[in-house]
C-alpha cells in the first residue's frame, strides 16, 4: 500500500510521518508519532476520547484522514503542559476530583481549553454544550463541569495581572 | 449520625483506627497522569512487529457449524495465521472454576455450534488490523436491523457454513418443556447447584403458613433489561515473548490474578510462565472480568511468536462484551393489616445468556440479599440461573443485588399502596434491625435503613408519624428475633424434573419429600435453643477472633441430626460434625518448579510512549 509523507505541528514540534492512505491521524498520531494521549474509544466519532485540537478546534482525530493534516498545526494532551507547570486546567482536574479512570480526560482536556481560547467567561451550559460531545462513563460530569469553570476563573485572574 | 461499628474482629490488629478522610478533599494518587494523558492503560505499550488479532463470530443466535473454510483467508495478504478451536490446548473453561464452582461449559473459540450472536469460532492474525478484519467475513452495510443481509455476508473470506437452529431468549421460555438447549453442558437449560436442584433454594420459616395468616396477598412482577458497563476503553490485551520462556500481557482487565489463572488453565501452561501487567483501566464497571481477550492475546502470542493485540471494537464492546444480565422477579408477600409483612416468597431468574460467566455466583449473592433488609419471620425463594442464546451476562456494578433491589423496593410501595400505608413508614415498621436473624442465617449487624429512610424523609419533606420517628435500628432488634425459626423443606425442582414434567418455578410447587427443620439458632447454643444445624456453631467458631473466643460451646445438642434426606447435604454435616479435627494449613505439594528470579524483557517492547 503506497504511503503518504505528511508533515504537521505537533506541540509545538514540526513533525513528519508517511502514513497509509485510508489511516486517520488518532492511529498516526498513537503509533507513527508516539504521542499516546489521544485514545481509541468508538473508532467512530462518537466518544470524543481522541478529541485533538486542529488550528484551534476541537476535532475527532478517528475521523481526520492523517494524510489531510499537512501543515496543520495541532495540540494534544501532552501539549498542555509548560514542562514541569501544569496547564489552569490540568490542575482544577486534579484538584476538582474530576478524572476516575481518566480515558476520557485528556479529550475533555481539549475540548475545555477549545472553549476557554474562545471564551474566557463561560457560563455553566456553555462548558456542558461544550463537552457534550465527550463521554464519560464513569459519570463524573459535575466535578468536570466545575472543574473547567474554575480553570476560567484562574485563567482570567491571571490574565488581568 | 456517628453511629457506624466496624467489625474489630477481622483483622482487627491489622487496622488503624485513625481514618479521617470522608469529609475531606484529596488528591487521587493516579489523577497526574491522567491530567497529563500519561497513565498507560494496555494499549499504552508500543511494540515492534505488533501483530493484529480479530474474530470469525457466528451471525446467528443458535447455530451449528457445518464446515469451515478458512483457505482463501490464509492466502489473503498479511495474513499470518488463523487460529482455530484445535489451537487451544484446553478449550473448554468456566470462570468460577477457579473457586471450584460449576462445570466447564465454554469454549474460548466454538468447534461444533455457537450459543450466542457473536461468538466466536476462529481468530485471524494478521500484520495490520484492517489485513485481519478482511480476513473475516465482512459484515454487510446497511442497518443492523436487516436480518437477511446478516445472514449473507459478502465476499467472505473465511466461509463458515452455518445450520440455524431454534433459540431461545427468555428465561421462562427456555425452562418451558420443549425449549431448545441452549448449552449442553446444562441440558436443563438452568445451573445446577449442589449437584441437586436447578434452582437456588433458600427456606426460612414456613411460608404456607405465613400466606394464611395473612390478611392481604399483595403479589407482583418485576423485569429487568441487560445493560452494557459501555467503558470507553473497549477490552482487550497485547501480549509479546519475553526472555526467560515467558509471556507479557498488558491488559485492561479488572481482574489480573483471575485472568492470569485463566489463561494459564486454558492454555494449559504454568501461570509463572505468564507475566500480567494491568491495574490501568479505562473504565471497566464489572465488564472487564471475563478474561477472554488475555488467553486470545497469548495464544496467539505463543503461536506466532510476535507481540499479538487482540482488541475489540466498539460494536464487539457493545454486541459481544457481557452485560449486566436480564433479570425477573415473581414475589407473593402476605402481609398483615398493620401493615407487618408475615410472609415472602420468590421466584428470580437470571439471564446468564449462553455460558455460566458469573450469573452462578450472582445468584447466590442475591439469594443471601433475600428479603432485602426486612426483617420477615418466613421467606422462601428459588432463584435460577437460566441459560438462554443471548450474550453471555457478567458482573456490573452490584450484580446479584442491584435487580431484586429494584424489584423489592418497588413491591414494598405496592404493598403499602395494599394496605393502606405511609410506604416510608411501612418500610420502618417492617426494616430489619441490629441483632435480627437475616433469611441466610446470618445475624444482622450495623443496620440503618431505619435511620436512612428517617433522613430520606427529611429531605424529602415527607411527613413520618412521631412513632415512626422514633424508631431506631439499635432498639427492638435480637431476643426472639434472633432465632431461625422451624424450617419447612421441600425438595421441588430436582436436575432436570422441571423440564420434564412441566413444572411451575414457584417455591414450594412440585412433588417430592416434605420436612421441617427444627427451630434454633445460627451460633452457639443459647439457653432458648442450640444451633439449627451442627455446622452453624462451627462457622461462628471460626469467625470469632481468638482473642474474643467464648468459652467452648456445648455441642450441639439437637438430635438427631436434622433429616435433609440426601446424600450430598448429609455427607457435608457428617464431615462438619468433627470440628475438633484441626486440618492443616495449605501447602502446595510440590514447589514452583518453573519459577524465575528476575522478571524477563520483551524483545518486541519499544516504550510505552516515544514523546
Amino acid at each position: 500500500m503506497p504511503k503518504t509523507p505528511v508533515s504537521f505541528n505537533l506541540n509545538g514540534v514540526e513533525t513528519s510521518l508517511f502514513v497509509d492512505g485510508g489511516q486517520n491521524l488518532l492511529d498516526a498520531l498513537r503509533r507513527g508519532v508516539g504521542d499516546l494521549t489521544p485514545k481509541f474509544g468508538c473508532n467512530q466519532g462518537t466518544c470524543g476520547a481522541c478529541t485533538v485540537l486542529i488550528n484551534g478546534r476541537p476535532l475527532l482525530s478517528c475521523l481526520v484522514l492523517a494524510s489531510s493534516a499537512e501543515g496543520d498545526s495541532i495540540v494534544t494532551a501532552a501539549g498542555l503542559a509548560d514542562g514541569p507547570n501544569l496547564h489552569p486546567l490540568q490542575r482544577a482536574f486534579m484538584d476538582g476530583f474530576a478524572a476516575q479512570c481518566g480515558y476520557c480526560t485528556p479529550g475533555m482536556l481539549l475540548a475545555a481549553k477549545a472553549l476557554l481560547d474562545r471564551n474566557p467567561n463561560p457560563a455553566r451550559e456553555d462548558v456542558a454544550e461544550a463537552i457534550s460531545g465527550n463521554l464519560c462513563r464513569c459519570t463524573g460530569y459535575a466535578p468536570i463541569i466545575e472543574a473547567i469553570l474554575a480553570a476560567a476563573e484562574v485563567m482570567r485572574r491571571s490574565s488581568r495581572t | 449520625m456517628n453511629s457506624v461499628e466496624f467489625r474489630k474482629e477481622l483483622f482487627a490488629e491489622e487496622r488503624a483506627d485513625n481514618l479521617s478522610e470522608i469529609g475531606r478533599p484529596t488528591v487521587r494518587q493516579d489523577i497526574l497522569g491522567h491530567v497529563t494523558g500519561r497513565s498507560a492503560y494496555y494499549d499504552d505499550h508500543l511494540f515492534d512487529g505488533l501483530l493484529h488479532m480479530r474474530c470469525v463470530r457466528s451471525p446467528h443466535h443458535h447455530a451449528r457449524i457445518r464446515s469451515v473454510d478458512f483457505s482463501a483467508a490464509e492466502r489473503m495478504e498479511g495474513v499470518r495465521r488463523i487460529v482455530g478451536p484445535a489451537d487451544v490446548p484446553k478449550n473448554l473453561n468456566t470462570l468460577l472454576s477457579l473457586i471450584n464452582f460449576g462445570k466447564e461449559d465454554e469454549p474460548l473459540l466454538s468447534e461444533r455450534k455457537t450459543s450466542y450472536r457473536g461468538e466466536p469460532v476462529l481468530a485471524v492474525i494478521a500484520d495490520t488490523e484492517r489485513q485481519a478484519r478482511g480476513g473475516g467475513p465482512r459484515r454487510a452495510r446497511g442497518s443492523v436491523a436487516n436480518g437477511d443481509r446478516r445472514r449473507r455476508p459478502p465476499a467472505a473470506a473465511v466461509r463458515v457454513d452455518w445450520e440455524p437452529l431454534p433459540h431461545v431468549l427468555d428465561v421462562e421460555e427456555a425452562l418451558a418443556p420443549g425449549a431448545p438447549t441452549v448449552n449442553e453442558t446444562y441440558p436443563g437449560n438452568a445451573f445446577e447447584y449442589h449437584g441437586r436442584y436447578d434452582h437456588q433454594k433458600l427456606r426460612f420459616g414456613d411460608v404456607d403458613k405465613g400466606f394464611s395468616e395473612a390478611d392481604r396477598i399483595v403479589e407482583g412482577r418485576y423485569r429487568m433489561s441487560p445493560i452494557e458497563q459501555a467503558p470507553i476503553e473497549t477490552c482487550g490485551a497485547i501480549a509479546a515473548p519475553e526472555t526467560g520462556d515467558r509471556y507479557v500481557c498488558y491488559t485492561s482487565t479488572q481482574a489480573l490474578f483471575f485472568s492470569l489463572s485463566t489463561t494459564a488453565k486454558l492454555l494449559d501452561t504454568a501461570s509463572s510462565r505468564l507475566h500480567f501487567v494491568g491495574g490501568t483501566v479505562g473504565g471497566g464497571f464489572g465488564g472487564k472480568v471475563d478474561s477472554i481477550v488475555e488467553p486470545m492475546a497469548v495464544l496467539g502470542a505463543m503461536l506466532t511468536g510476535r507481540p499479538v493485540k487482540f482488541m475489540w471494537d466498539r460494536e464487539e464492546e457493545m454486541q459481544v462484551g457481557a452485560p449486566r444480565g436480564a433479570e425477573l422477579w415473581i414475589i407473593k408477600d402476605g402481609v398483615a393489616a398493620d401493615g407487618r409483612i408475615l410472609a415472602r416468597s420468590f421466584t428470580g431468574y437470571f439471564d446468564s445468556g449462553a455460558y455460566t460467566r458469573l450469573s452462578s455466583y450472582a445468584v447466590v449473592k442475591s439469594t443471601g440479599h433475600l428479603p432485602g433488609p426486612y426483617t420477615i419471620p418466613n421467606v422462601a425463594s428459588n432463584v435460577f440461573c437460566v441459560f438462554t442464546n443471548r450474550t453471555p451476562a457478567t458482573a456490573m456494578r452490584g450484580f446479584g443485588i442491584t435487580g431484586v433491589d429494584y424489584a423489592i423496593e418497588c413491591q414494598m410501595d405496592r404493598v403499602a399502596e395494599a394496605v393502606g400505608m405511609n410506604p416510608v413508614e411501612l418500610r420502618i415498621l417492617n426494616a430489619y434491625r441490629d441483632g435480627d436473624m437475616k433469611a441466610h442465617r446470618r445475624v444482622a449487624k450495623n443496620t440503618a435503613l431505619i435511620e436512612c429512610c428517617q433522613v430520606a424523609a427529611q429531605k424529602a419533606g415527607w411527613q413520618l408519624s412521631p412513632d415512626a420517628l422514633r424508631q431506631s435500628s439499635k432498639e427492638g432488634g435480637g431476643g426472639r428475633r434472633s432465632a431461625i425459626p422451624e424450617t419447612a423443606t421441600d425438595q421441588v425442582g430436582r436436575i432436570g424434573e422441571r423440564r420434564r414434567s412441566q413444572l411451575p418455578a414457584e417455591p414450594l410447587a412440585g412433588p417430592g419429600p416434605r420436612g421441617r427443620v427444627p427451630a434454633g439458632t445460627a451460633g452457639p447454643a443459647t439457653e432458648a435453643a442450640p444451633p439449627q444445624r451442627p455446622d452453624m456453631a462451627m462457622d461462628w467458631e471460626r469467625e470469632k477472633s481468638p482473642a474474643a473466643a467464648l468459652p467452648e460451646p456445648a455441642r450441639p445438642s439437637i438430635s438427631p441430626p436434622p433429616r435433609i434426606p440426601a446424600s450430598g447435604i448429609s455427607a457435608a454435616s457428617a464431615s462438619a460434625a468433627s470440628p475438633q479435627a484441626a486440618e492443616a494449613p495449605y501447602a502446595p505439594k510440590a514447589p514452583f518448579s518453573r519459577g524465575v528470579s528476575k522478571p524477563g524483557v520483551s524483545r518486541f517492547l519499544s516504550g510505552t510512549r516515544r514523546r
